[in-house]
């Protein structure tokens, strides 16, 4: 019975999400379901509530009104262990955020040693495989302002990674790199796909969004106002402002 | 490009000027000082205060009783120096505690804050100096000693736990959210994320309380303890001689001096390092 209501559930679930910073209201009642591995990518334009969407699921936000479910299990009702949720869920920022006075092993490693409470030699063996495996063995002892903006977006997602999370979001990552950077970026985000990660991406890069995307959401005013395969929603837009948010990045030369 | 000729012509120009300005200031520094010394040394009772405050002997008869006080007055710098950044930080981390349960906490700290910085140091000393030994509480320490480093230690912590706190303040928010995004509590994201970069933004502000507090160690002399300034008092008021003043003065500036040197070569070489990583 439990059971079946679980596997019935998707992976994560927003119900009627309102997130207000002051008297602006920047989620006004976000309704959006993702399924298990599924890749969903979050466009629309600045302040459509896509990073806010993103903070509020790992609630680094706490929201005004509505639910998120995670497996069926409301992880906003009070009394949830918030440490334990944001080890189930991982997040990558636009601006990589990396800890400065660690090294790239010590800030990948933080999270396992002091908040999983994980053997220090097993989440370094743990770290270095992740790191080699996206390019970044050579780079363990460095510290961030030593290594280039690709460098250290990759290192940040090695880090949400070390904890397996079941989801992992992806907020902007590409944004502050320089342009030749970025490459390196999405194709470990690509990889991550291929190996079946649920992934929510608020995302700019209209031409990742749709190779990668199993399902685009175009967020407008607080709300998911269009929600549809990349090739139908970036082919055939239904709504006005889909079509007008699209037509402006197209000439920006985005798409 | 320059060519190597004319970079040396060049230079050897600026040497010019360099050799140039430092002649000028020089010349502009001993007129300047020869000239106020003349001033101070022609004035009309310029005899008199020589012997009451320059006097070789007396200064010589007063050494060995003020650097015996200066001894109190390093031993309490060292023990406040040890309590001051426990007792600061305990209070910078309280303010800096999120969340609604931790309001009193938070409180806590803003009134501590508030009213030992708001307070003179010197009128805490004599507050807690005279009044809590006063009280005769079983347990308590009574010495006057004890209670002026009480009050130094509460006094520096407020200002110290301010300096900590504009710390704290200027780590980016967005690293508290990646250290709490990784599943670390708020003591845990402080202690390993904020902290550490916090106190690396503050060091030049923190170095620069320490010259204050090695100076301000003299107020302890009020209470009656016999600190540097109170035997230099003690053997004015019997000799009716000023020169053992000048002793402890001497004193603090053989310790503050270097301090300050020290500090200010620190601060330099600190910038230059930031300057480089941001490269």
């Amino acid at each position: 019975m439990a059971e079946h209501a679980a596997a019935a559930a998707p992976k994560l679930e927003l119900v009627d999400v309102v997130k207000r910073y002051g008297d602006r209201t920047v989620l006004d009642g976000m309704t959006l379901s993702i399924d298990e591995h599924e890749v969903v990518c979050l466009i629309g334009p600045s302040g459509c509530g896509k990073s806010t969407l993103l903070r509020c699921v790992d609630l680094l936000d706490p929201i005004d009104a509505g639910a998120i479910r995670l497996d069926g299990q409301a992880i906003t009702r009070p009394g949830v262990d918030t440490n334990a949720v944001r080890r189930r869920i991982g997040i990558v920022f636009q601006s990589f955020n990396l800890f400065p006075h660690m090294s790239v092993l010590d800030n990948v490693t933080l999270g396992a040693r002091r908040a999983q409470r994980r053997d220090r030699v097993d989440a370094e063996a743990q770290a270095r495989e992740l790191l080699d495996r996206f390019g970044l063995g050579d780079k363990i002892d460095e510290f961030p302002n030593r290594i280039s903006g690709g460098q250290n977006q990759r290192a940040a997602i090695v880090r949400a990674l070390m904890s397996d999370p079941e989801i992992l979001l992806l907020d902007e990552v590409t944004s502050a790199l320089d342009p030749e950077l970025v490459g390196e970026v999405l194709g470990v985000i690509r990889e991550l796909a291929d190996r079946g990660l649920t992934m929510v991406l608020a995302t700019h890069e209209m031409g990742f969004a749709r190779d990668v995307a199993h399902r685009v959401c175009f967020l407008h005013e607080g709300r998911v106002l269009e929600s549809a395969p990349p090739q139908e929603l970036f082919g055939s837009p239904r709504h006005e402002r889909t079509q007008q948010f699209l037509q402006r990045v197209t000439e920006a030369g985005r798409l | 490009m320059i060519a190597p000729a004319r970079e040396s012509a060049l230079s050897g120009f600026f040497r010019q000027e360099g050799a140039r300005a430092g002649v000028i200031a020089v010349v502009s520094t001993v007129v300047f000082f020869g000239g106020a010394a003349l001033a101070v040394v022609n004035s009309p009772n310029w005899p008199r205060v020589r012997d009451q405050f320059f006097s070789g002997e007396d200064f010589v008869e007063a050494w060995p009783d003020v650097v015996g006080g200066f001894w109190l007055n390093v031993q309490l710098f060292f023990w406040a120096m040890l309590l001051i950044p426990v007792v600061a930080m305990l209070v910078a981390v309280m303010r800096s505690l999120r969340g609604p349960a931790f309001a009193p906490i938070r409180l806590l700290s803003v009134v501590f804050t508030d009213v030992f910085r708001g307070v003179p140091l010197i009128l805490l000393i004599l507050l807690l100096g005279f009044g809590v030994p006063a009280l005769q509480i079983a347990g308590l320490p009574r010495g006057a000693t004890f209670w002026g480093l009480v009050a130094l230690t509460l006094s520096y912590s407020a200002y110290t736990a301010e300096i900590y706190r504009s710390g704290i303040d200027a780590v980016p928010e967005s690293q508290r959210s990646s250290a709490r995004s990784l599943g670390l509590t708020q003591m845990q994201a402080l202690r390993f994320a904020i902290l550490p970069q916090a106190v690396r933004n503050v060091v030049p502000a923190l170095m620069n309380t320490v010259v204050s507090l090695q100076k301000d160690v003299a107020l302890i002399s009020v209470l009656g303890v016999r600190d540097a300034t109170r035997e230099a008092q003690i053997i004015t008021s019997r000799t009716f001689n000023y020169t053992p003043f000048l002793a402890a003065t001497v004193l603090f500036l053989l310790v503050s001096i270097p301090l300050t040197r020290y500090v200010d070569w620190f601060t330099a070489r600190d910038r230059r390092l930031r300057s480089q990583a941001q490269v």
